[in-house]
């Protein structure tokens, strides 16, 4: 498939009253046209960081582009004036934000906040750009839209907001969509509709998604890939099943452990103990060692570096080694690699299942 | 919106009730009286002008006297200005008055959110020192020490306006509309630089920058109408400072203005100019909060004025 989106390296540091705090530490993806790609990690470990310096949205006076490139369609967008950037913002690339509540602007009607990309990038007059709208806000589900589109914002419930924050985004058939953990602050029965409709969205504007999240169940249901992200760094990338049910990173592990599930038989919910490392002092070696029950020596010492699993998996820790002792995953995790084909403990025919 | 209206027309009526009635009593308990320094008068015939003018009452019997006069729209007679209606000469004095109070608010308010935007939009640069430095000087400067160094300079040393008196026309009127406008400008422009700042740190600009808006876009069209929701909820307090600033600046200057006849009568005793006075003010502060109340429900629509349902 074609490459829309391709992030090399890419490292990016704030400027701190305390310190340089390096947020972005080598960071490599791509983004391929169609598919939905799911960012995961914890609070801190950059994944909004990430998409943010792609949209070029981080305070210029405090963030840094320290070595790197975004592509965008052959152009590096962290070399773009500010001019240039204006131009792919709501146009090629969108973004959809966390909070339905504060994101739109509560003194604008909701017709002129989704009217603005549409006159701005796509050169209609204002009847044609509020017909545009109100076709918009049919396609997100917003019943009446010919009469709600005078309304504003305080008028609406959460779930309706994030329906026109994406109608927003949408405006201009932008060729990636940026989603900022689109579902965290709305309820869960809101959530599940609010993916749905982009679900369906996708398959009718046939646009690329980044899905930022930490909730691993909203992963399942969206992601065509999934990229782990710890401590400023993507620590393993794969498919949504390689990731799933073959994980080969201990925070991988953790991660999918700590997620609770209806068919363990065990009590408790497993919780990864410590906290995310200090960005400002970053760890010499591989970040999650020192909250890892499978760290090895050299884990302290030396960040590893990318160990390839298959054609479309990889992971970044030592534990894939050749040199590697082999060790028991979690029993959880253990369950979950039955499951899958080509993984050490597989068994039985069948495929897996979400 | 009309039940809002009525509703608050009542409530206004109601406080203005109030003002009357405490000024009222306020007066009395004043020592002496318009007639007490004519000293020339015997005893006997101090009496005789009591009688006249109806000081010799039971206090609530004026009271309700004045109260009934008050509800037909008659402010009674000065005991000073030969005996013209104290309404008559408000109106007579109102034109410089609210000339200077306008010219100084619109003044201060609008150099104010100017300087206040270019703080905010050049945060921590010269242009946001040197606003700050405007306003620490508007706020710690009282308008007449201002007026003062206004007269100074550009009248005495620069001969560019009248150093006082009202008879130039607009020319005169403009030193104490400087002079005025300092205290609405620092406060203006501290109120906008802060509320600028937040806003544009607000998740809805960063979804506005998200739709490819230039900078320019986004102080204009996204932030200042938000900026401007805490401005105008001070717009009230703003005008009655400049009612009591003007009272000053208008001595300065010599202009006859209400807040300057307001201080004569004061001084002699004058007690239904000093009445009379005292009510229009109240009356021009219930009136402008008012409007401002439904300032604000224009500018946010959060806010926008219901009747309420209790």
């Amino acid at each position: 498939m074609e490459k829309i989106l391709e992030v090399n390296d890419l490292e990016l540091s704030f400027h701190t009253f305390a310190g340089e705090v390096k947020a972005i530490r080598g960071v490599n993806f791509d983004l391929k046209k169609g598919e939905t790609l799911a960012i995961v990690g914890e609070s801190g470990s950059g994944k909004s960081v990430t998409t943010k310096a792609i949209m070029r949205l981080l305070p210029e006076s405090s963030s840094e582009f320290k070595n790197g490139q975004i592509l965008f369609n052959g152009k590096d967008l962290t070399k773009l004036s500010d001019k240039e950037m204006q131009k792919i913002r709501g146009k090629d690339i969108s973004m959809i934000f966390q909070d339905p509540m504060t994101s739109l602007n509560p003194t604008m009607t909701i017709g002129n906040q989704i009217m603005e990309p549409i006159l701005k990038h796509r050169k209609l007059g204002k009847a044609e750009a509020r017909k545009v709208a109100i076709d918009l806000l049919r396609l997100v589900g917003m019943p009446k839209p010919e009469a709600r589109i005078k309304q504003y914002p305080h008028q609406f419930s959460g779930g309706q907001r994030q329906r026109i924050v994406i109608a927003i985004a949408l405006a201009c058939n932008p060729q990636i969509l940026i989603a900022d953990e689109p579902t965290t602050a709305l309820d869960v029965t809101i959530q599940a509709q609010i993916l749905e409709l982009m679900k369906d969205l996708q398959k009718k504007i046939d646009t690329s998604i980044i899905f930022i999240t930490h909730d691993l169940g909203v992963v399942a249901n969206v992601a065509d890939r999934v990229a782990v992200m710890y401590g400023g760094k993507i620590v393993e990338i794969g498919t949504v099943d390689e990731i799933f049910y073959n994980p080969q990173h201990p925070y991988t592990w953790g991660l999918l452990s700590s997620m609770p599930s209806l068919d363990t038989a065990e009590a408790k919910l497993y919780a990864i103990p410590g906290t995310p490392p200090d960005l400002l002092n970053p760890p010499k070696g591989d970040a999650f060692a020192l909250r890892s029950d499978y760290a090895l020596k050299i884990d302290l010492e030396q960040a590893p570096s990318f160990f390839k699993v298959s054609e479309t998996h990889s992971a970044a820790t030592w534990l894939l080694h050749p040199d590697a002792p082999e060790v028991e995953p979690p029993l959880a995790i253990v369950e979950r690699m039955k499951k899958f084909p080509g993984s050490r403990y597989y068994e039985g025919t069948e495929g897996g299942t979400y | 919106m009309a039940k809002y209206i009525t509703r608050r027309v009542f409530y206004m009526f109601i406080t203005f009730f109030l003002i009357a009635t405490a000024t009222f009593f306020l007066m009395k308990a004043l020592p002496g009286s318009p007639i007490s320094s004519a000293s020339k008068l015997s005893p006997s015939q101090l009496a005789v002008v009591e009688a006249k003018y109806g000081l010799d009452q039971p206090i609530p019997v004026q009271y309700a006297k004045y109260m009934l006069n008050l509800a037909q729209g008659d402010l009674g007679n000065s005991f000073q200005f030969k005996n013209a209606s104290v309404t008559d000469l408000i109106i007579d004095r109102l034109g410089p008055s609210m000339l200077l109070g306008t010219q100084g608010l619109v003044l201060g308010v609008a150099l104010g959110i100017l300087l206040g935007m270019i703080a905010a939009l050049r945060q921590n640069t010269v242009w946001d020192y040197g606003s700050t430095f405007v306003a620490i000087i508007g706020i710690s400067i009282p308008s007449f020490v201002f007026a003062t160094f206004l007269q100074y300079w550009l009248a005495v040393k620069w001969e560019l306006f009248p150093v006082a008196l009202w008879k130039d026309g607009w020319m005169s009127s403009v030193l104490p509309s400087i002079a005025l406008a300092m205290g609405p400008l620092a406060t203006a422009s501290r109120f906008i630089r802060t509320e600028m700042i937040e806003v544009l740190s607000s998740d809805y600009i960063t979804l506005a920058k998200s739709k490819g808006a230039t900078g320019f876009e986004i102080a204009f069209k996204h932030a200042f109408r938000n900026a401007l929701i805490p401005l105008v909820t001070v717009l009230g307090p703003l005008a009655a400072g400049l009612l009591t600033g003007s009272l000053v600046i208008e001595q300065i200057f010599a202009i006859p203005g209400i807040g300057e006849q307001f201080v004569k009568s004061i001084m002699s005793n004058d007690f239904s100019i000093i009445m009379g006075t005292t009510l229009f003010f109240s009356a021009f502060l219930i009136v402008v909060i008012f409007l401002v109340d439904v300032l604000y429900g224009i500018i946010d629509p959060r806010i926008r004025l219901s009747g309420g349902k209790d």
